[in-house]
């Protein structure tokens, strides 16, 4: 039995983790948590989602209450962890080999870069994109509420000028932080596959060189795995 | 002439956080003073350094970077590499999980009181006081969690300073010379205690010079 346990749906933040989990070649288990039914919010899940102390390895024991039962949550033995992006570069770091050094951390100019373009996807790629996944995706398969078509044209009009950028960078450059695939690329996989999954996934044939790096990235074994799980929980919610 | 640069304006939380991990790291910079008001964020020049327009920028010799906290791990990472607590799994985890609650909980939240209160009638409008009392309640709630933190470690990753608690103290220095700074300071010693520790560095002191409207400058003006 794997003693890495992801907690969370197959889906967005969640699926982050899986990619990175996948891509070091990690056996772990998914734990799923019933977001709809609010299993997050359990006393299990948030005692899950506290802090580890770093002198004796073992998780405290303090619940961390309100808005950090959030998911996904990450357990590899004793070390429990929160927040997608910081699980991620522990399993990167951890799993670390020849053939996946993703975060490149061995090089100062080339970890700068994985970093800035993290930091990119995470404060302003992310910010355009994801409220078109929530009210055209997620709003109306998940919840059944109405698409606010408001929110999805001002989004749009931010995310085309996140692509302009996105473009020329990927004109001199193959991934996001030089010539090799790194964290900052598999950061942009949940959110970006759920936006192919929405009416406006056409928005790409207009960037060439950003359609050119998604195709790399989803023909790679992690992705088009991780794919097909994130389609059948869509459907299977 | 300093080998590292750094361009935008000083008064920028963003900007501060670079500009303090320089000097807790004891690296010579140079400030590269730029007008927001003359758009120079937005000419061929910057957009060549950041395509996205934003501040801050630093080159470090044949390194051009952006996005603040990129910035700051990169100065840690060649100068103060305990900061990031590299060279231990625990250790570094813990410093990044702290610095992801700090970028997607405590500063948006915080940040949102910032803009209205401190910058909006820089950006021309009046506050927005819903938005205000919305972000003071997420803030509450944040702090519930640092309390916690705080009470059962002396820093965010543990018993170590790390570049999570030193990203906090721009924007919570700001937030210090609102009149919301009793959300921050009231039922929360530990949180107290930990903040007052970080705003007497000597590397925060001289940073919070850059920033007028914040802390305890603003309160020396009124």
């Amino acid at each position: 039995m794997a003693t890495v346990k992801v907690f969370g749906l197959p889906l967005t933040n969640t699926a982050r983790v899986m990619v990175c989990l996948e891509e070091v070649g990690a056996e772990y288990e998914v734990v799923n948590m019933d977001f709809l039914a609010m299993e997050h919010k359990s006393p299990e899940h948030l005692a899950r989602n506290v802090t580890t102390d770093s002198v004796s390895g073992s998780p405290c024991s303090r619940l961390a209450k309100g808005i950090l039962g959030q998911i996904p949550a990450f357990q590899d033995g004793d070390v429990v962890l929160f927040e997608s992006r910081a699980i991620c570069k522990y399993v990167l770091r951890k799993y670390k080999s020849a053939e996946a050094d993703l975060l490149r951390e061995g090089d100062l100019k080339d970890a700068a870069m994985v970093d800035v373009w993290t930091e990119v996807e995470a404060h302003t790629y992310h910010t355009a994109i994801s409220p078109i996944v929530y009210e055209c995706l997620l709003k109306p398969t998940m919840l059944s509420i109405p698409t606010n078509d408001k929110v999805v044209e001002e989004s749009l009009k931010k995310l085309k000028k996140v692509l302009d950028v996105y473009e020329a960078r990927l004109a001199n450059h193959k991934y996001l932080a030089g010539d090799f695939v790194s964290f900052a690329d598999l950061n942009h996989f949940p959110y970006t596959f759920a936006f192919m999954a929405t009416p406006h996934a056409s928005l790409f044939d207009s960037y060439p060189n950003v359609k050119a790096w998604w195709e790399r990235l989803m023909a790679r074994p992690s992705m088009s795995k991780l794919g097909a799980d994130m389609a059948a929980a869509v459907k299977a919610a | 002439m300093a080998a590292v640069k750094v361009y935008g304006w000083a008064v920028s939380p963003y900007v501060s956080r670079a500009l303090l991990a320089l000097e807790e790291a004891g690296v010579d910079y140079e400030l590269i003073p730029m007008n927001r008001g003359s758009g120079d964020h937005r000419t061929p020049d910057h957009l060549a350094r950041n395509p996205f327009g934003q501040v801050p920028v630093l080159e470090d010799g044949d390194l051009t970077l952006f996005e603040s906290r990129a910035i700051a791990r990169h100065v840690f990472r060649k100068h103060k590499p305990e900061l990031l607590g590299s060279g231990s799994l625990d250790r570094s985890a813990a410093v990044d999980v702290w610095q992801e609650v700090e970028a997607q909980q405590l500063h948006p939240a915080a940040g949102a009181v910032v803009v209205e209160c401190v910058f909006a009638p820089f950006l021309g409008r009046a506050r927005d006081q819903a938005a205000v009392d919305a972000n003071v309640e997420k803030l509450r709630n944040v702090l519930r969690v640092y309390e916690a933190r705080l009470a059962a470690h002396r820093y965010l990753a543990g018993d170590f300073l790390s570049a999570a608690d030193l990203s906090h103290f721009p924007i919570l220095h700001y937030f210090m010379g609102t009149e919301y700074a009793g959300v921050v300071l009231e039922g929360h010693p530990h949180v107290k205690a930990w903040w007052e520790d970080l705003a007497a560095r000597p590397a925060a002191r001289k940073v919070a010079e850059f920033m007028p409207l914040g802390g305890a400058a603003k309160k020396q003006q009124e």
